[in-house]
């Protein structure tokens, strides 16, 4: 085991992969020479060379693009988006390419492409660069979309993401990416827990709360603050968003009763209300109360003097958790 | 402003073989049998796409895109390839596809709704043909990128129309294929129409001239001209070949017919307009030379002939013979292995079509409650 930040544990998951699978190659603006504007991809370039880790021009909707030519060549493009707000160029691409060519030709052609996206809020920047666009890619059938909460998943999931011959877009909190934490390198990605299940974080009998990425701390926070009142909450890591493992949730849910989802994303069309709408399906009788979601705000993300009020913090996900338990809250005397 | 450059021309629109010292050497190999069976090559084209339209006409396919007096900027193109070349085209060059040997069938597979694909594309190295405008430019780039990488010599091309050249994937394409000198060809068909749009509206100078501006050397070439488009690709091929980088080729035609068979160029386009191109029309020229040459004997006129129709009858009964896919496999290959998602709905649908018990009432929009 070795103490990493997060930043290093994908640094050196995505060292794996480019030692195990000559196949494997990097390509995104900035991140040769220069290392990435979070220095994910620091010094893969010198060890690989710019054949293996290709800095490439400003262009996004290119960069995804010729990651399609590149996989139906038979490689495996590991492409990164500088920011969050900066994929929308790529959408198409990714929709109308990415996501559906294995479909389209009936199988024929494999389209193992990774798509990291460092995505979310609370590190100060400006308009474009904390966004939260997964549900734009949720709703995509062809794609998988994960996002990662801990270094050592962090490591592991990416080499599991670029091992599939699926295309993945793999989202990286990156609010997160200076935390530090155990990760084991010895770990065979191939016997680890697979990037489409969920895992209970920590165990509790009152809420399900579930969250991924970014808000999976913030949760865990929330749980062990809640804990003090003597309210047990079972924080779940949703780590893949599309397909959601709701064999876990659901698990969870019918032993709590109660279901609480916090993303930072907005509310409606939300991965929240995909959540709360499929627990309700699968077990409405085993529901004590009405799912609740905190999320952001459906606002396009706000000036940072005031993101905080966006992002769901410890003390409006209690709040939630106070609404589902039906104990007093903001709320209190509204109706519906 | 650019220069109005002039169209490379082997062959005039009377049927003449012009000189042209620079190309000539490019298609020296062309003799009197590879001429007839550029002819036979054309003819059976147009044959196809007649046929084609028609099984759109009486219902047998969705829609279909014709290419009535493109069919030499096709040929030419797609007979210079070699077999490891890639191509990645639009969804109008049929005329390609069946230089690149797909079969007759899978040509109305995608028109005729049964399938998204027609062909797999690595039997005959051949993408699966693109509908959104340019997008398969930047796959030929990417493609070319790996060709590089692996150290081969073959080559991606890349065809789209001169409407395609507004798309912003089509100057990325071009932006990247020069930053890396990447070994494709970007194959312009400037049939002057997109859809409606005339050919000045999507660009105020010479299409060729737009890649010089990328860096990427270009070629203007008489796209109703079978030798002329041969040499031209064979120029850029050999270069890409040779460490040359990309070349652009825009190959000026006339796209004669409607953008589909959804369209209706009269409320666009002046019938002066297509006389004037029906005079240039790619076949007649070769079959002028062949006349002025004493080649166009009955024998090879009855061969031609008899060529295309069975062409045709085989595409017709392909088609109509197409077995239709089966209700669960809308499911197939969304994803390569399990989704629990997908699973879970398409576990729900057999259940719901296994309900009806007789599974032609399944299908049925009425239904068997």
């Amino acid at each position: 085991m070795t103490q990493m930040t997060f930043a290093r544990a994908i640094n050196s998951g995505l060292r794996k992969s480019l030692e195990n699978d000559p196949k494997v190659i990097l390509m995104g603006e900035d991140i040769g020479t220069l290392g990435g504007v979070f220095r994910v991809t620091d010094g893969l370039q010198k060890d690989f060379g710019t054949h293996r880790v290709v800095d490439t021009p400003l262009a996004e909707s290119a960069i995804m693009g010729t990651a399609v030519g590149l996989a139906y060549r038979g490689y495996r493009p590991v492409v990164e988006i500088q920011f969050d707000g900066f994929i929308y160029p790529a959408f198409d691409q990714i929709v109308s390419q990415v996501a559906k060519l294995h479909y389209r030709t009936q199988g024929a052609v494999k389209m193992p492409i990774t798509i990291r996206v460092p995505f979310g809020g609370g590190i100060g920047s400006p308009e474009h660069h904390s966004e939260s666009p997964e549900a734009y890619f949720t709703h995509t059938s062809g794609l998988r979309v994960v996002s990662v909460s801990n270094p050592q998943d962090a490591y592991t999931v990416i080499q599991q993401a670029i091992l599939s011959d699926d295309p993945v877009l793999y989202f990286e909190p990156k609010r997160r990416y200076h935390d530090k934490g155990e990760v084991d390198e010895g770990i065979d990605p191939g016997a680890a827990l697979p990037m489409d299940s969920a895992r209970v974080v920590t165990a509790g009998t009152d809420v399900t709360l579930v969250a991924y990425g970014p808000l999976v701390k913030t949760a865990k926070d929330a749980a062990t603050a809640a804990a003090d009142e003597g309210i047990s909450i079972e924080v779940i890591d949703l780590r893949s968003l599309a397909p959601v493992d709701y064999a876990t949730v659901e698990a969870s849910v019918r032993k709590t009763g109660r279901l609480v989802v916090t993303h930072e994303a907005g509310q409606s069309g939300g991965l929240g209300a995909e959540v709360a709408a499929s627990i309700t399906e699968r077990c409405f009788y085993h529901l004590e109360a009405a799912p609740v979601r905190i999320t952001g705000f459906d606002i396009p993300y706000p000036y940072s003097k005031l993101e905080m009020h966006h992002l769901p913090g410890l003390d409006r996900i209690l709040d939630g958790v106070d609404r589902a338990l039906g104990r007093p809250n903001s709320l209190s005397g509204l109706e519906g | 402003m650019s220069t109005d450059r002039n169209l490379i021309q082997l062959i005039t629109p009377a049927g003449e073989r012009i000189s042209h010292p620079e190309f000539d050497p490019w298609v020296k190999d062309i003799g009197d049998e590879q001429l007839c069976s550029l002819y036979e090559d054309l003819t059976v084209i147009r044959r196809i796409d007649v046929e084609a339209t028609a099984l759109q006409r009486q219902g047998e396919l969705g829609l279909w895109p014709p290419l009535l007096g493109q069919e030499a900027a096709q040929v030419g193109s797609g007979r210079a390839l070699r077999e490891d070349d890639f191509v990645f085209s639009s969804y109008r060059e049929n005329g390609v596809a069946y230089c690149r040997g797909v079969d007759l069938t899978d040509i109305t597979r995608v028109w005729r709704g049964t399938a998204s694909s027609g062909w797999d594309p690595y039997t005959v190295n051949m993408a699966t043909p693109q509908i959104i405008i340019g997008a398969q430019t930047l796959h030929a780039t990417g493609y070319a990128m790996g060709i590089q990488n692996d150290g081969a010599d073959s080559v991606a091309v890349t065809y789209f129309g001169d409407g395609a050249t507004s798309e912003g994937d089509v100057n990325e394409a071009m932006v990247f294929a020069a930053s890396f000198q990447a070994p494709v060809v970007f194959f312009c068909s400037n049939n002057h129409w997109a859809i409606s749009e005339p050919v000045r509206l999507q660009s105020h100078i010479q299409i060729a001239d737009r890649a010089t501006g990328f860096g990427i050397p270009s070629l203007r070439v008489d796209g109703n001209d079978v030798l002329a488009v041969m040499a031209a690709t064979r120029v850029a091929l050999d270069r890409a070949r040779h460490g040359g980088g990309p070349t652009f080729i825009e190959a000026v035609t006339y796209r004669m017919g409607p953008h589909t068979t959804a369209d209706d160029p009269t409320r666009y386009r002046d019938a002066n307009e297509l006389e004037d191109w029906a005079a240039k029309d790619p076949i007649q020229r070769v079959k002028a030379l062949l006349e002025r040459k004493g080649l166009l004997t009955d024998q090879v006129r009855q061969h031609v002939h008899d060529k295309a129709e069975a062409v045709a009858r085989d595409i017709r009964s392909g088609c109509i013979g197409m077995p239709d896919p089966e209700p669960m496999d809308i499911f197939k290959h969304v994803y390569s292995g399990p989704n629990s998602w997908l699973d879970r709905q398409q576990d729900h649908y057999a259940r719901y079509l296994d309900s009806f018990g007789d599974p032609a009432g399944a299908t049925s929009e009425e239904g068997a409650r």
